[in-house]
């Protein structure tokens, strides 16, 4: 498990690295002037020679490569061009917002998902079937850019039940999260049904059932647990769309996350703090799917790492 | 569910080809003194807050996410095929580096890198193809890998190299054959994921900018009004739902048929 564990974070560095040469292309990479891009057309020459300086564009593209990832060592991720705070600080002070609403989702889809896939796994081929995955395919075609609205035209603005912007108390989460994890939702429902549904027509199912344990006892303790990694998987991978379905979140219900300060710091051309909110989301991610390998070993004590 | 699917993307793709000559009135004209009027028996779907024709944008909307949909698909799947197969086939230094860069690439949430990329280059209709295309072409040549992989092993095409075929002959005539249904399945999928894209980058005034309609920006502009003319924004959305809907029916009943592809 150790050994395992060791090469699989020594295999993660490449993988971080990449990550992070990409976010530094794409901003040096950029077919214009950054530093024109970030003044417009009507700067004079001083004030984009000025910036430049200001950015390290002046120096050559490699020694601008090497500070950047020698900043990344230091977990400094530069200065925001609009307020002149470091970018890292500026993060830290709005990931704990994105943190509990990415967290409040994927709880709503584990606390939907997971009974409506077992639901439909176990009446398979019934009416309960049919709305369960009906359902879900409603949530996997409807995006949250306009669920979002939705909820708030008739939860906030016609029943006027729950606030529709900011945060503050536990009943400002209740939208965004369910707008967020409504995607996540349906993904989950439809794999728990396909996994338990294979797992049920196992013969261990078949002999706990003859050895007299109960049927909700076979199905929860028994196929339920074995269905378990491909669904552990899924959620992982999705965490993806979460983080990226967060930025447009945030940005519908003013909740005052990463995903909200990346949009508005690409209004403002602010390439520094858009480069460290991207960073931080992808190495969000990576780090995800890390503990998601990891999370198979304890789910299943049958998967052994070499 | 595969002929719902069908009909479903038949109608959005009558409805972009045909828009032009079915739609009622021209999208752009403003009927200033009727600005956010609900739906009537004149507007079905109401005006907007420039007192243009819902039902007129929603319909020319359709060209632009088709037309995105298609070059995102068409350029991404034939960049993963080349790339996926060369990886496939030749397998050893070539395979390694080329895995390595999917790896990095799924690092990476698509739409974020979609952002980050439209961010840099300026928001417009190219810019969003471009960076759609870009990262999409990631899927598709891990798919095609994996096909090729177990394609290069069959008899035939080792029939084919023992009797000295050219390699892009192996590939194009022997392999390819055996790849496509994969390939047309995580197409599928992946034009609603394109067409999701764009409008997500609509919505966050990142993709098609005024006066081409866009069902995204249509969304983002409903915002606004959500609470005094909700219409700005059910209508478009429904036009999202229901093109997704059609795509994903059609991309499962594949999928059950032919394997391959992600909902991802």
């Amino acid at each position: 498990m150790w050994r395992y564990l060791t090469r699989r974070l020594v295999l993660t560095i490449p993988v971080l690295v990449g990550v992070a040469t990409l976010v530094f292309a794409l901003i040096h990479f950029n077919p214009g002037d950054p530093a024109r891009a970030i003044l417009g057309d009507r700067a004079s020459e001083a004030d984009i020679a000025q910036l430049r300086q200001q950015l390290g564009l002046d120096r050559p593209l490699a020694v601008q490569y090497v500070a950047f990832l020698g900043g990344l060592a230091r977990a400094d991720l530069g200065t925001s061009l609009r307020t002149g705070t470091p970018v890292a600080s500026q993060i830290l002070e709005r990931l704990p917002a994105t943190v509990e609403l990415a967290l409040a989702a994927v709880a709503v889809a584990l606390m939907l998902a997971i009974p409506l896939g077992i639901a439909a796994a176990v009446w398979r081929g019934t009416i309960v079937d049919h709305a369960a995955m009906t359902l879900s395919l409603a949530g996997v075609s409807m995006p949250n850019f306009w669920l979002g609205p939705l909820l708030a035209i008739i939860f906030g603005v016609e029943l006027g039940w729950l606030p529709v912007s900011g945060r503050g108390g536990p009943e400002h989460i209740v939208l965004p999260a369910i707008s967020l994890g409504a995607a996540l939702t349906a993904v989950l429902a439809r794999m728990t049904r396909a996994t338990l549904a294979d797992q049920l027509r196992e013969p261990y199912v078949l002999a706990a059932r003859a050895r007299g344990v109960s049927r909700t006892r076979a199905v929860l303790l028994h196929a339920f647990r074995n269905s378990l990694i491909p669904i552990v998987t899924l959620a992982g991978l999705q965490i993806g769309a979460v983080l990226t379905g967060a930025v447009i979140t945030e940005t519908i219900f003013a909740w005052p996350g990463i995903g909200r300060l990346l949009i508005q710091s690409i209004g403002f051309r602010d390439y520094p703090m858009v480069q460290g909110c991207i960073l931080l989301i992808a190495v969000t991610y990576v780090g995800v799917n890390l503990v998601v390998d990891l999370l198979y070993v304890v789910l299943d004590p049958r998967i052994r790492y070499r | 569910m595969r002929k719902t699917g069908v009909l479903i993307v038949s109608v959005v793709i009558l409805a972009a080809i045909a828009g032009p000559w079915l739609v009622p009135f021209d999208p752009s004209a403003q009927e200033l003194a009727l600005r956010l009027e609900g739906p009537s028996w004149l507007h079905w779907f109401g005006l907007d807050e420039l007192g243009r024709d819902i039902l007129s944008r929603i319909m020319s909307g359709a060209r632009v996410s088709l037309l995105v949909g298609l070059t995102v698909v068409s350029v991404s799947a034939s960049i993963g095929a080349v790339i996926g197969s060369l990886a496939g086939y030749y397998g050893g230094a070539v395979d390694e580096a080329i895995s390595r860069l999917i790896d990095i690439l799924l690092a990476f949430p698509g739409l974020l890198l979609a952002i980050a990329l439209v961010a840099v280059l300026g928001p417009s209709l190219t810019n969003v193809v471009l960076a759609l295309s870009l990262i999409g072409w990631v899927g598709y040549a891990r798919v095609v890998r994996a096909q090729v992989l177990q394609a290069r092993e069959f008899e035939y095409v080792s029939a084919a190299r023992a009797i000295g075929a050219a390699t892009p002959r192996i590939l194009i005539r022997h392999i390819l054959p055996a790849v496509l249904p994969a390939l047309s399945v995580q197409a599928t999928l992946g034009m609603g994921g394109a067409i999701l894209s764009e409008a997500a980058l609509s919505f966050l005034g990142l993709g098609v900018q005024p006066p081409t309609p866009s069902w995204g920006a249509m969304l983002n502009y409903g915002r606004a009004h959500v609470l005094d003319a909700p219409h700005l924004t059910v209508f478009p959305g429904i036009a999202i739902a229901v093109v997704l809907l059609g795509l994903n029916l059609l991309g499962d009943s594949l999928r059950d048929k032919f394997g391959g592809g992600s909902l991802s």
